[in-house]
């Protein structure tokens, strides 16, 4: 028998979202730049370029871009750019609140369902089965007709429609760890449900809680974008990128394009970076799950 | 067919009249339709060391995980002092639960990974509300017990090796002074030295509490050292499932 020494100590990367920009990867760095560049201009946009939502200049309708209208003005006369930002500032914030009302709700009905197990599980996973049978907008478009046109209408609309995968995720995680030799040697110590729950379950779930709202975010700007398009969403007057780019369609054939390709681009650069970057996050948490983009 | 494993030759002391120690009696257990244990008796009385053997399959950890009242068997009991225990897991009274307690195979799959070797070991302690000084001191006797020291405890089990985490583990499984440590193949995992070491350390602890231990191994070097005597588990009881031949 020989004397061996113990094994040297263990790094791995950090969790940490901040974690990310280290070791600068010229896709995050841009997307991280791209996104706080957005987050900055939205928050103070109210502060160095008020806008009056109704204000409408008929002299000035359909200039292409200049220096005094960076992305031109639209069919009455509105700055493009302006309202793109206006517009951006709605989604981001809607989606953001969207995101979390449906952290919450999937969050809540995952934890039921992961700890409690048996018929509760079984009934509250075949609610989700049939909910997420229906086509999302479908069903977004049914919701936002039941209520009066509001930002609360559109935001009940996502979170209605987003919970389903938050509730997978969180039971399934709940469901793996449970039956880990930790959560064992935690009860025979004596531990009672509710601190296993609270100190070794919930603490590994939150996480991954935390990127399954940050993966939201896009996708429930997308949603609101949608229902603006179809004129379900926002009033017609406020600033919003469906609004803009369903107002713009009509300047198209008249050559004012960027009407509406100024807004869907903004939309698009935004949520592609912001889709990069917790995807990115995601595949730090879990390096067995690959990120659809790869930057 | 009863199959009865332990030994019934040679009850220890006075086991046979005053049933004293963690018994299981006639543990069945199928994980769905494969009987992994059949009508199992076992009997661990204080301060002997009972082997446990048998291939793979034939249900070791399954028994010491009833035994260590994680796990509910399909019938039978398990009895501590020969009074039944009613429950499992989180159902088992504390005054019980505080006897028994089991160290695993894996110390790695054994430690939440977020907590602190300190916070590890302690972790028993505050489950059962011991007050916070009582915690603390106790924790660093436990560690000096496994020989812990103080600069491992901040860390977290990525950062440590095997060995010094199953030592974590072993102070967390001391932290109540139980009467009996089940340890499911608490030492393939480690290196020599580390293995000697627990060893010293569990039968140090078992002659001054007069602990019972089930000792789960394949090494028949280490049973032939330790155990006061060997139980046999039969191989699995349904045959696995037929695989097709491989060319």
């Amino acid at each position: 028998m020989t004397d061996l020494a113990p094994a040297p100590a263990r790094t791995r990367p950090s969790r940490r979202p901040s974690a990310l920009l280290r070791g600068g990867r010229p896709g995050v760095v841009l997307a991280a730049g791209v996104l706080a560049v957005a987050v900055v201009a939205c928050l103070l946009a109210p502060l160095l370029w008020p806008l009056d939502q109704s204000a409408v200049d008929l002299v000035r309708t359909r200039l292409a871009p200049s220096p005094e209208h960076l992305a031109g003005t639209d069919d009455l006369g509105r700055d493009v750019a302006l309202r793109s930002l206006y517009g951006l500032r709605v989604s981001l914030l809607v989606g953001a609140v969207a995101a979390l009302v449906a952290t919450v709700i999937g969050g809540l009905v995952g934890a039921v369902a992961g700890t409690v197990g048996g018929r509760v599980d079984r009934a509250l996973m075949r609610v989700v089965d049939t909910i997420a049978a229906l086509p999302h907008l479908l069903l977004g478009i049914f919701i936002v007709a039941m209520l009066r046109p509001s930002l609360g209408a559109v935001i009940a609309s996502i979170a209605l429609t987003h919970w389903l995968s938050t509730a997978r995720i969180v039971r399934s995680e709940l469901l793996s760890l449970r039956s880990r030799p930790f959560i064992d040697a935690a009860i025979s110590g004596g531990a009672s449900r509710a601190r296993v729950l609270t100190r070794h379950l919930l603490p590994h779930v939150l996480p991954r809680l935390a990127l399954a709202t940050t993966l939201m975010v896009p996708h429930a700007v997308w949603h609101e974008t949608a229902l603006s398009f179809l004129g379900l969403g926002l009033p017609p007057h406020l600033a919003s990128i469906g609004n803009m780019i369903n107002d713009g369609q009509r300047s198209l054939l008249t050559g004012a394009w960027w009407a509406s390709i100024v807004p869907g681009l903004a939309l698009v650069t935004v949520t592609l970076a912001l889709a990069a970057l917790t995807g990115r996050w995601r595949d730090r948490l879990d390096p067995r799950v690959r990120a659809e983009l790869q930057l | 067919m009863t199959t009865t494993v332990d030994d019934p030759t040679g009850p220890p002391d006075s086991a046979a009249v005053t049933p004293t120690g963690l018994a299981a009696h006639q543990i069945t257990v199928h994980f769905g339709r494969q009987r992994v244990l059949d009508r199992v008796d076992l009997h661990i009385a204080p301060g002997e060391t009972v082997g446990l053997r048998g291939p793979s399959g034939s249900g070791k950890s399954t028994l010491a995980r009833v035994l260590a009242l994680l796990h509910a068997p399909d019938s039978g009991r398990v009895a501590l002092d020969g009074r039944p225990v009613g429950g499992v897991r989180y159902r088992v009274p504390a005054a019980v639960r505080t006897r028994v307690a089991i160290l695993f195979q894996s110390p790695r799959a054994a430690s939440d990974p977020r907590l602190s070797l300190a916070d590890l070991i302690a972790a028993p302690l505050r489950a059962t509300g011991t007050p916070t000084a009582e915690t603390t001191a106790r924790t660093a006797e436990l560690a000096d017990l496994v020989g812990l020291t103080s600069d491992l405890l901040t860390r977290r089990p990525h950062a440590v090796s095997d060995g010094q985490l199953q030592r974590a583990c072993l102070a967390r499984a001391l932290a109540h002074r139980p009467d009996h440590l089940l340890c499911d193949e608490a030492t393939a995992m480690l290196d020599a030295s580390t293995q000697a070491h627990v060893a010293a350390v569990v039968t140090d602890y078992q002659r001054r509490h007069s602990a019972g231990v089930l000792l789960i191994t394949h090494d028949p070097a280490l049973l032939a050292r330790w155990a006061t005597r060997v139980v046999d588990l039969p191989g699995a009881a349904v045959d696995p499932p037929a695989r097709p031949p491989t060319r």
